[in-house]
């Protein structure tokens, strides 16, 4: 009942942690942290080289169950979380039928029980099935456990109804999360419309499309004095947007993706539909902006957007292709290789990142080892190369913009509720 | 035969920005010879005979399909046409499959034109045989780029330097891609023009000179290349109606005289003459509109001849 993770340097940004230390898990929850603690009667973890970090939390997931499983399943995508260093992970209500009852909550919860390696957090539709025409249950899904609120998927363009959903959903302190992309403006965009989509002869989805939607969500949540969270930030303007909606006093968060962090649209020049996603990859000016907005704060957190399909779904036409890949088992060696090896984070930051903020912003008992809290734990090595294999993925989603890329720093064992999921990138249950 | 160290054999011609200026260089060279063929009373040499070519067709064609066609016939190649209104594409066969299916059947080479940009590049990753792009989506239409430079040679008798106007619908236009890319590398000088609801945003970044007004493009330009107008652009409210576009894009006579004297008047058909074209400049003296035509026909001879062969006699069998 009692394991000790011994000699790991540990960082919890919630106690300002960051040194060579001991940690102690009794009854699956965290007991204490000290040099030296004792080992008689304890199974000892040798985490010597290794990063002792609160587990990771992802607040975007896609795990398609209900009615989608040839894309993934709760089991396979629970594994990948594994896999990946996460412990937590909250799935997105787009499935068949939508998360959009709290019936759906609870046999989604249910389920992640049974069958789930991590914990699951569930976020329910703001409009029934996701339709864009009347409010879901709301309240009912949040009783039953929703964490969160959102029409996730597209883009919820009806100002009224994304007015009253905010409303509605602040009367329960939960979060509304948007997916932010102007319809019209899209259209029938494929990519970032840029020098690179001129060329193709695609369609573009312009990085305009997702300031205008931006800037309305920010009026919105302002006007109606709600909390509003901004997926899978990816230009500059909403950046910068969200920068000055902060600076009001706006109660507006937002995260940005492991993929529009390093990726440019040049990585669709080959009409690769593994590097298909909404929104785009945008062009290096706008990953810069985003960087930035990581580092002084604008964007809290980092999420993967974890989007897997079946590989007949991808292997067609870019045109065609759905958007979407795989995040889960690539997140943190990309994190680390292109925002830790370059000096450009601390581990405290993307520690920060990707596990205490996005447990505040869900407001979940997670990203913490204070005395007390769930042994949910990420092992790192942040020294370890690797090539991104994606089919030895966990995950259904074979395809990924960084296969066969070689990374540097992995998840090499993963801790939830005090036992092993994962160990040596081998999920263990 | 140039003796140059260019091989093509067994390569795909899916675009102009994937070739090289040598490569460029040598079917231009080698269309010049077929164009001989084309003028015999006997039109038939056996050089591909034994050879297979489909021409896959996912888009409706005339003109391209049937110089494909007749390209491989007078070559002696055997030539198969398949479009997709008729074929499995229409049970929901995915594209993989249809080319395996046809690969399966030993053919040598695919020629495709397919709706969405970037399949003839996927067809190249799955598929075995030389794959041709006969115009995927928006992209490019590499053969019909390689036409429009040829005939653009033969005239002016280069490119590099020349100054080229391309009018229209910029931004659906797989022609006006492939024509910007070649020219570019053959040392032209690119100058766009059309409306702005038309124009992809950042081409220009590509190295092509961006024009509001269709008169600042065609000054002393050496060649105007016209672009169709489709008319379901116009629907999609991208330009409000026809008499007013060709009011303020269409090439006539007196925007023709902005132009250097000699200058040519291309099109890559069909046309919508009294739209992007008026009548009296499409049959003008400057018009070299069915030369095109001819010259698609030495291309595409000259492109599968290299790729099947690598360019040996032409006059033997492979």
């Amino acid at each position: 009942m009692k394991l000790l993770l011994k000699g790991g340097t540990i960082i919890d940004p919630t106690q300002n942690y960051n040194q060579v230390a001991d940690l102690l898990i009794e009854n699956g929850l965290v007991s204490k942290i000290g040099e030296n603690l004792s080992t008689t009667g304890v199974e000892v973890f040798d985490a010597q080289g290794l990063v002792i970090a609160p587990g990771f939390v992802d607040m975007h997931v896609h795990l398609r169950e209900p009615g989608l499983e040839a894309k993934e399943d709760i089991a396979s995508g629970t594994k990948a979380a594994a896999a990946g260093g996460f412990t937590t992970i909250a799935c997105m209500p787009n499935t068949k039928p939508v998360v959009d009852q709290a019936i759906i909550v609870s046999g989604i919860l249910h389920r992640a029980q049974l069958e789930g390696v991590v914990n699951v957090k569930v976020i329910g539709a703001l409009s029934k099935g996701q339709q864009g025409k009347e409010l879901a249950e709301i309240g009912d899904m949040i009783l039953s456990g929703a964490v969160a609120i959102s029409d996730d998927g597209s883009s919820l363009d009806n100002n009224r109804l994304f007015k009253i959903g905010l409303e509605y959903t602040s009367m329960f302190g939960c979060p509304v999360i948007s997916h932010a992309e102007d319809e019209s403006l899209v259209d029938e965009g494929v990519m970032h419309e840029g020098a690179v989509s001129a060329m193709l002869g695609m369609k573009g989805r312009p990085s305009v499309a997702e300031d205008i939607a931006v800037a309305r969500d920010i009026m919105l949540a302002q006007y109606t004095d709600s909390r509003l969270h901004i997926a899978h930030v990816s230009s500059k303007g909403a950046v910068e947007l969200i920068r000055q909606a902060k600076k009001r006093g706006v109660k507006v968060t937002a995260e940005a993706t492991p993929h529009h962090l390093t990726l440019t649209d040049e990585a669709v020049k080959t009409f690769n539909t593994a590097a298909k996603v909404n929104p785009p990859l945008r062009s290096a000016d706008h990953v810069a902006a985003l960087l930035e907005g990581l580092k002084d704060g604008t964007l809290d957190a980092i999420a993967t957007d974890h989007a897997p399909h079946a590989f007949e779904e991808k292997d067609i036409e870019f045109r065609q292709a759905p958007p979407g890949f795989a995040g889960l088992e690539t997140a943190l060696g990309v994190i680390l290789t292109d925002l830790y090896h370059t000096g450009k984070f601390t581990l405290v930051e993307i520690v920060e990142k990707m596990s205490t903020a996005p447990a505040s912003i869900l407001n979940i008992e997670a990203g913490s080892l204070k005395a007390g809290a769930p042994a949910d734990i990420a092992i790192i090595d942040t020294e370890l190369e690797w090539t991104v294999d994606s089919s030895a993925f966990y995950t259904k989603g074979k395809h990924t913009p960084f296969d066969k890329k070689i990374l540097k720093g992995k998840a090499v064992a993963t801790i939830v509720s005090g036992k092993f999921v994962m160990r040596k990138g081998k999920v263990c249950i | 035969m140039s003796k140059r160290q260019i091989s093509l054999r067994g390569k795909d011609i899916l675009g102009l920005e994937m070739m090289t200026v040598p490569e460029i260089e040598v079917i231009l060279e080698t269309a010049c010879q077929m164009k001989g063929i084309i003028d015999r009373d006997i039109k038939k040499v056996p050089t591909l005979r034994g050879k297979s070519i489909v021409n896959l067709f996912f888009e409706a064609s005339t003109r391209t399909r049937t110089s494909f066609e007749l390209a491989g016939k007078y070559l002696g190649a055997d030539v198969v046409n398949i479009t997709a209104s008729a074929s499995s594409v229409t049970k929901g066969e995915s594209l993989r499959d249809t080319l395996y299916t046809v690969e399966a059947m030993g053919v040598d080479v695919i020629v495709m034109r397919h709706e969405a940009e970037g399949a003839a590049q996927y067809a190249a990753n799955v598929a075995s045989p030389v794959i041709i792009n006969a115009g995927d989506g928006a992209h490019e239409h590499p053969t019909q780029g390689l036409l429009d430079m040829f005939t653009m040679k033969e005239v002016k008798g280069k490119l590099d330097g020349l100054k080229v106007a391309i009018v229209g619908d910029i931004f659906h236009s797989r022609v006006a891609r492939s024509n910007i890319w070649g020219l570019l590398k053959m040392g032209a000088e690119v100058h766009l023009a059309g409306p702005k609801t038309l124009m992809p945003y950042y081409i220009q970044e590509v190295g092509v000179h961006v024009h509001n007004r269709v008169e600042e493009a065609l000054e002393g330009a050496d060649v105007v290349n016209v672009l169709r107008i489709q008319r379901e652009r116009q629907h999609k409210g991208l330009f409000p109606s026809a008499r007013e576009y060709a009011r303020i894009f269409g090439i006539n006579q007196a925007r023709l005289d902005l132009a250097k004297p000699d200058a040519l008047i291309m099109h890559p058909g069909p046309m919508n003459r009294g739209l992007e074209i008026s009548p009296d400049v499409a049959y003008g003296d400057q018009s070299v509109i069915q030369e095109q035509v001819k010259n698609g026909l030495a291309i595409r001879m000259a492109a599968l001849f290299l790729v099947l062969t690598g360019g040996k006699n032409i006059e033997t069998t492979a």
